[in-house]
């Protein structure tokens, strides 16, 4: 399917107007308006491509993979490895055998609870979070903590929304795991994973990477973090929903236990018992959605034609020009939570996600009058709640960029909100 | 199409800006039930004095959106002075007209409501019902609601039957 089925918009110039004519639903519109899809960070729309690779998965080759001997199941398993190979190689993962297709970031960090947690983690060990974590990152190792005794510790943020690291090394006292996001979800700050994957080895810990909102906006090299697990999420970088992976170094998987059971995943059952299968198929339990790793396979080939380095660039540039617009138009009217600049000590230090407090217009309120001119933001505490507290609000509205969005989305934007201020005025 | 006048009533911006029956109660002989929005992280306040089985004092404290807010304001004004029985039946009919029906799922945007005035008991409270043509806002207007649910089985827990 890997060649077939390739969606290449032109490869080293960054043409937002061709690029969004690739993608469907952003020609619709709401309200009488363009729709202006500020919620990529939410989850991302899809181009064409991804959508007939889908369909045309389902018109020509449908069957179960890693079962028949004939022409279409052979089709169909060939599709689901190709694309295995293929994430391997976006995320700069060693070998294809260490991705195990799952159903989303949740799913993978979960995997990693049960399977390596539960093995690994006994009472009175050590789980390091961020405060910067999406509820995905934290409820798994706080439900591990209620059943194990584990302690979860956290890295606290500072004004900006940024890791403050300046007691980093007594905050690693006894820790196990680290499991830190690689992009927040609400305040765009980048975490400097490399230096905390150093720190977190020196003192015996593994180190689980939610790339949940950094893969789909920056160039991704898992053995260049010196990661040990790394979950990521299709929708949020132009694929399908329900399909997500995670990789893991080759001997950590080795050494776990299956996570769910059921077909897929078994070498032999008899009457007294199991032998699980190999990594990944281990942890691939049941029929996967083939279709939509087909899609993301597709997804990941519209990527690799724009090259993530462009994609990264371009989104450096708009974020720079929002967060440049905004403060010009609306002053101390609107405060954005996160990094101040998206450049810090020479470091790209925040993406272009741009939580927003509005005069004392309530989020709910704000993305409500914004959905009139078509602008798509989200509301509420985006599944940050530590972080929301830290941050001392219930909610924020959250405008995210992505690689389709260019100068006029932030203008519309800024138009919205100042539409907004007129309509709640009190 | 909904407009964000079917949504923004006047009465509702009016209970947003005014709040009524905003503050609390001394705990005991008051309750104090709390409900959250796990969407948006809104929170509220019930605190319900009833004295010989009526809503004698109502006050709502916490904070979040317009619609939440004066959902929870009119609530208060809807149910001080009545029995436990008579704010279960008001309710369970601002429930009703909260709840999406089968004929929802046609079309881009959410079925024509019951607009007919009077078409329920529920007085200032129909300024409501055009919230149910954003379906998303439905539980920030339900939250004052639930919460005032679980304080009546909190009030009637708590206080001797008459
Ligand atoms: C930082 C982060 N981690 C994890 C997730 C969970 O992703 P999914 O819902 O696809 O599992 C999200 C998505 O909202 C996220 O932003």
């Amino acid at each position: 399917m890997d060649t077939e089925v390739s969606g290449k918009p032109p490869v080293g110039t960054f043409d937002v107007a061709a690029l969004k004519a690739e993608f469907p639903l952003l020609q619709r519109e709401v309200h009488g308006r363009p729709i202006v899809y500020l919620d990529s960070g939410a989850t991302s729309q899809k181009p064409q491509a991804v959508l007939d690779a889908m369909d045309r998965y389902y018109a020509e080759i449908n069957a179960n993979v890693h079962r028949g001997a004939y022409h279409i199941a052979e089709r169909a398993t060939m599709a689901v490895e190709s694309a295995r190979a293929s994430l391997a190689r976006f995320l700069g993962a060693p070998s294809a055998e260490e991705v195990v297709f799952t159903k989303n970031a949740t799913e993978s960090i979960n995997l990693v609870a049960h399977s390596w947690g539960r093995t690994n983690l006994a009472e009175g060990d050590v789980v390091l979070l961020t405060m910067l974590e999406h509820h995905a990152n934290i409820v798994p190792w706080q439900q591990l903590a209620a059943e194990r005794g584990v302690e979860v510790r956290w890295i606290p943020v500072d004004d900006q929304g940024r890791l403050d690291l300046a007691n980093l090394d007594a905050l690693l006292h006894g820790v196990r795991l680290l499991a830190v996001t690689a992009a927040s979800n609400v305040t765009g700050a980048l975490p400097p994973i490399r230096r905390l994957a150093d720190a977190a080895h020196a003192v015996g810990a593994t180190v689980l990477v939610d790339a949940s909102q950094w893969v789909p906006h920056q160039p991704t090299d898992v053995t260049g973090w010196d990661a040990d697990f790394v979950a990521v999420t299709g929708h949020k970088m132009l694929g399908p929903t329900g399909i997500g992976a995670l990789w893991g170094r080759r001997e950590l998987l080795d050494a776990m236990p299956p996570f769910l059971g059921g077909g897929s995943m078994i070498q032999n059952v008899t009457v007294d018992g199991f032998t699980p299968a190999e990594v990944p198929t281990r942890f691939e339990a049941g029929t996967q959605p083939i279709a939509e790793i087909v899609g993301w396979h597709a997804a990941i080939d519209v990527l690799d034609g724009l090259g993530m380095e462009a994609v990264a660039a371009h989104e450096c540039d708009l974020t720079e020009y929002a967060l440049r617009t905004l403060a010009d138009r609306f002053g101390d009217d609107l405060a954005i939570h996160g990094p101040a600049g998206v450049v810090a000590d020479g470091a790209v230090v925040r993406g272009g996600t741009l939580s927003l407090a509005y005069r004392d217009v309530h989020p709910h309120d704000l993305s409500q009058v914004l959905d009139q001119h078509g602008v798509c933001v989200r509301a509420g505490h985006h599944c940050a709640k530590p972080l929301m507290k830290v941050l001392g609000v219930n909610a924020t509205a959250r405008a995210s960029l992505y690689l389709y969005n260019d100068e006029s989305d932030v203008d519309a934007l800024a138009d919205a909100l100042a539409d907004a201020g007129d309509f709640f005025a009190s | 199409m909904a407009g964000l006048e079917d949504l923004y009533r006047e009465i509702i911006l009016d209970h947003y800006r005014n709040p009524r029956n905003r503050g609390e109660l001394e705990v005991p002989p008051a309750t104090m039930t709390e409900g959250f929005n796990p969407l948006c992280g809104d929170e509220i306040q019930v605190y319900l004095q009833v004295t010989d089985g009526t809503i004698s004092e109502v006050r709502i404290g916490g904070q979040g959106c317009s619609i939440s807010q004066s959902s929870a304001s009119m609530m208060s004004t809807a149910v001080v002075g009545k029995s436990i029985d008579e704010a279960r039946d008001v309710l369970r009919q601002f429930k009703e007209m909260m709840s999406i029906h089968e004929h929802g799922l046609e079309g881009d945007d959410a079925a024509p409501a019951d607009d007919r005035p009077g078409a329920s008991g529920l007085g200032d409270l129909e300024a409501l019902r055009g919230v149910v043509k954003f379906p998303v806002r439905i539980k920030c207007a339900t939250l004052g609601w639930n919460t005032l649910d679980q304080a009546l089985v909190l009030s009637e827990a708590g206080s001797p039957t008459e």
